[in-house]
């Protein structure tokens, strides 16, 4: 068969650090999609001269494994993704490069070194805490509808993907759930929290609020609701989520 | 000028792929409102994904910026969904910087790569607020001018802007915004007409409504008269000289949507002198303006640092033709070695040379496919359309190619070519088979695959085949269905078509005089927009628009001109003189080349002299260093 063309010179150095960074989509930056972010993000590694650690080959990859993306349009303050370097760096000084070289929307929080042969991200995440904001909605009407939602054995909904139609429960994956209130310029705004843990097929902050719709007629959002996370985590017994960076972060102090 | 984001908003969630219109590119400018004297609004008339990494507009937009007092923010068409939307709502056509209403600003440029983005003008407009007829604007409204290379006939949109400039822009904004400026420090003295008066006196501006256009009984054009002594009889276009004083785009703009081009570009030179007769950017963007070797390496390492990019595009109509392009490959093939950065050359030249160079520019990266263009199926097609390239040099080129260790060749075509018979475009049959039949034996492998690419020839203004009748799309589309059943079965060959119908609306938009007006604003009214997008294109909206508006499409198409027609681009001037223009035509159909003049003594085109102009192409036998790249 035909002979493998190979690179010139020698392969990739290897992986000799792994870092774990959350960050934030904020405002008009929450319409950027994961594919979008996940482009700029490798744009923003190289303007800010991280030392990535890539794979081999004539299409080397930047090592960046990413968890649980946003939906695009929803804002969020607990995104992560690890990234392997091949020059050892100090955690904050990448994480003030990557911010610097991100725009203003996008921004990095947190760094830290992850220890060699723990658990990976994806198995320090199993819920999310998000908030919903219903601008021009009365919080007793959305107290009303979520009494509804906890009281029901199951709330299915249904959700257009590419596939076609997906009905599914959006009951179970709802852990804790408490309503609030603002005041808006165009009256009430109402804000549910709640912590959702993450199943397949993914229950979204779409899904909640469609479930509350169905279950309380009366529910009408008059404007777009603004929905963020908050934070992701190992839900414990008590429904609290433990920060998944926070094992790290102690080793690492 | 307040923001019209909040409104926009609450859309954004019920639209596909609103990170488009959110703005905050990398390398984005927001200025200050009040405090600018002359405020543009820069537009590319396709959607964001094809818009954005348009090079004109990006480099019109720097060059504006940097200019104390003036401010530039940009626009692109938005999707049917979003329009929809933003009419129910009330929510105007907003640029993306700002997100600042389009009808504020004194100036909306909109720059024509092509006639099909004309439905796309009106839209905006209307979207805008801005009355799409240019006559009823006020005061209140922006001066529409649109650039780019249909800019060269804008007789079909001469209703709805207001003014259209020839030729490179960098310079011509520059000085249009200082008319602008001192008009409006005068207290805008006159109005609108006093400002289209002046403006018309900037060199490459023209004004279509100070010009009127009278009609033989016939139909034909009898002349075009300037309706007054303050602008010139004809127009000529501008060229800047000198490429490397004009190093833009600094710092390109990096999206956060994805778009067609995901690589950065720099403009090795401008214009060309191949000769190919088919080709307007040939003819209209002459004398060959090379930059320099060092101003290239400069514009590369400044490009990716403000960038991030980790694919360079070295773009020109003819990059091989560089005259130090293997020292500009080898360069920064060397200084990027180990970078992750690849290089690309847009490469259509058919020759040994062009394959050497893509080795080169290759050595650190992942090869994509090698497209050469032979643009014509026969010797003697390729004779007419003066692109002079034997079936040996192109197998040789091609087997090269394959030898190196390709795998996959592109061959572009054109049908519908003056003078072509059914046999030309069948032989490219044959030369397809050929050309695998020697690559697999100079590699002794099964598994490559050349792909033929073809599309309908659309004749334009300024060439020498202006002249010529455009191929009814019965016959395009016959000759199309002859290759296919030629090329028979082979899974080594590839083939790619477009059909004949949407040449001949480009065809009707291309050489249309000002009663095209109707029909583009007909059309526009049925629902035309997107017209170069496939799944928006209906080739019977079109028809329908230019009965409705008493057109005959053939009598614009199929029909041949003669040498003393009045062309409806005839009193804009592009450098080139008719008599030459003429003259090749008649060569053309005589099956005689011609050579280019980078090579050889001047023939004559009219261009340098007229344009007082002159061919700059080195070497200038410097060479790049390699740079200490830290990554």
């Amino acid at each position: 068969m035909s002979k493998q063309r190979t690179p010139d010179g020698p392969p990739p150095p290897p992986v000799v650090q792994r870092l774990r960074l959350r960050y934030a989509k904020r405002g008009r930056l929450r319409f950027t999609s994961h594919r979008d972010f996940a482009r700029a993000f490798e744009r923003a590694l190289r303007r800010a001269g991280i030392p990535m650690g890539y794979s081999a080959g004539f299409s080397p990859h930047p090592k960046i494994s990413w968890v649980n993306a946003t939906p695009t349009g929803v804002a969020s303050e607990a995104e992560y993704v690890e990234i392997g370097l091949a020059v050892r760096c100090e955690p904050d000084d990448v994480r003030r490069a990557l911010d610097d070289s991100l725009p203003p929307g996008l921004d990095v929080l947190e760094c830290v070194e992850a220890p060699a042969g723990g658990p990976s991200i994806a198995d320090l995440v199993d819920a999310s805490s998000w908030e919903i904001r219903l601008p021009g909605v009365e919080p007793a009407l959305l107290e009303k509808a979520l009494a509804a939602f906890v009281a029901a054995e199951e709330v299915p909904v249904e959700r257009r993907t590419k596939d076609g139609v997906r009905r599914f429960d959006a009951r179970a994956p709802l852990v804790t759930s408490s309503v609030s209130s603002e005041p808006g310029p165009d009256g009430p705004c109402a804000i549910l929290r709640c912590v959702v843990r993450h199943v397949t097929p993914a229950v979204r902050t779409d899904d909640i609020l469609s479930g509350l719709c169905s279950v309380e007629p009366e529910l009408a959002p008059p404007a777009p609701p603004e929905a963020r996370r908050l934070a992701q985590g190992h839900l414990d017994d008590a429904g609290r989520l433990a920060d998944p960076l926070g094992v790290d972060r102690a080793l690492s102090s | 000028m307040e923001s019209v984001f909040p409104q926009l908003e609450r859309l954004l969630p019920r639209v596909q792929k609103p990170i488009q219109y959110v703005g905050g590119e990398l390398n984005s400018v927001i200025k200050d409102w009040d405090s600018s004297e002359v405020r543009w609004a820069l537009m590319y008339p396709d959607a964001y994904e094809v818009g954005l990494p348009n090079q004109g507009v990006m480099i019109l937009y720097e060059v504006l910026n940097e200019v104390a007092g003036v401010l530039a923010e940009r626009t692109y068409s938005v999707w049917p969904d979003l329009a929809a939307l933003m009419r129910q709502n009330g929510v105007p056509q907003f640029t993306v910087d700002g997100h600042r209403p389009v009808v504020a600003f004194d100036l909306l440029g909109v720059s024509f790569s092509t006639e099909l983005g004309y439905t796309n003008l009106l839209e905006a407009l209307d979207l805008a607020g801005i009355p799409v007829t240019a006559a009823e604007r006020t005061e209140a409204h922006p001066v529409v001018i649109a650039g780019g290379h249909a800019a060269f006939n804008p007789e079909p949109i001469a209703d709805f802007v207001d003014a259209a400039v020839l030729g490179d822009g960098e310079q011509a904004v520059l000085e249009i915004t200082e008319v602008v400026r001192a008009w409006k420090r005068e207290g805008s003295p006159g109005g609108r007409s006093e400002l289209l008066l002046r403006l018309a006196g900037v060199p490459g501006v023209y004004v279509p409504s100070l010009y009127d256009v009278e009609y033989l009984p016939d139909g034909r054009i009898k002349r075009v008269v300037p309706v007054s002594p303050r602008v010139p009889f004809r127009v000529q276009k501008r060229t800047v000289m000198d490429l490397d004083e004009w190093p833009y785009p600094k710092a390109p703009l990096v999206p956060l949507a994805e778009t067609v081009h995901e690589r950065m570009s720099v403009e090795i030179f401008r214009g060309c002198t191949r000769g190919c007769r088919f080709c307007q950017a040939g003819m209209i963007t002459r004398p060959v303006r090379e930059r320099s070797i060092t101003g290239i390496g400069e514009m590369v390492e400044r490009g990716l640092a403000a960038t991030g990019y980790e694919e360079v595009g070295l773009l020109s109509l003819s990059s091989a033709d560089h005259s130090e392009i293997g020292d500009i490959a080898r360069g920064l093939a060397t200084r990027y070695a180990g970078t992750q950065t690849s290089l690309s050359l847009p490469s259509t030249r058919v020759d040994a040379f062009n394959v050497t160079l893509a080795q080169e520019l290759s050595r650190n990266g992942r090869r994509s496919g090698l497209t050469f263009a032979p643009e014509g199926g026969s010797e003697r097609l390729r004779r007419v359309i003066n692109k002079t390239v034997s079936k040996d040099d192109l197998i040789r080129t091609v087997t090269t190619a394959y030898a190196a260790g390709w795998r996959q060749v592109k061959l572009y075509f054109m049908c519908g070519l003056p003078t072509e018979t059914d046999d030309d475009v069948v032989e490219i049959a044959d030369l397809a088979k050929a050309v695998i039949k020697a690559g697999r034996e100079a590699t002794g492998q099964k598994d490559i695959r050349c792909t033929v690419s073809i599309g309908g020839f659309v004749p334009k203004p300024h060439t020498p085949f202006q002249w010529a009748a455009q191929a009814d799309h019965e016959t395009t589309d016959r000759r199309l269905k002859l290759l296919r059943d030629a090329l028979g079965r082979d899974k080594a060959i590839g083939y790619r078509y477009h059909d004949g119908k949407p040449g001949i609306v480009e065809g009707l938009l291309s050489r249309g005089d000002r009663r095209i007006g109707a029909v583009i604003r007909q059309a526009w009214v049925d629902g035309a927009r997107f017209d170069g997008w496939s799944e928006h294109f209906s080739y019977d909206r079109w028809m329908a628009a230019a009965e409705q508006a008493g057109i005959d499409v053939d009598w614009y198409t199929t029909r041949e001109r003669g040498e003393h027609e009045v062309l409806p681009w005839d009193h804009l001037d592009s450098g080139l003189e008719k008599e030459w223009l003429w003259s090749d035509w008649q060569e053309a159909l005589s099956e005689q080349t011609l050579d280019d003049c980078r090579d050889i003594p001047c023939f004559d085109c009219g261009v340098c002299p007229g344009m007082n102009t002159e061919i700059q192409v080195g070497p200038t036998g410097q060479t790049l260093l390699p740079l200490s790249v830290t990554r």
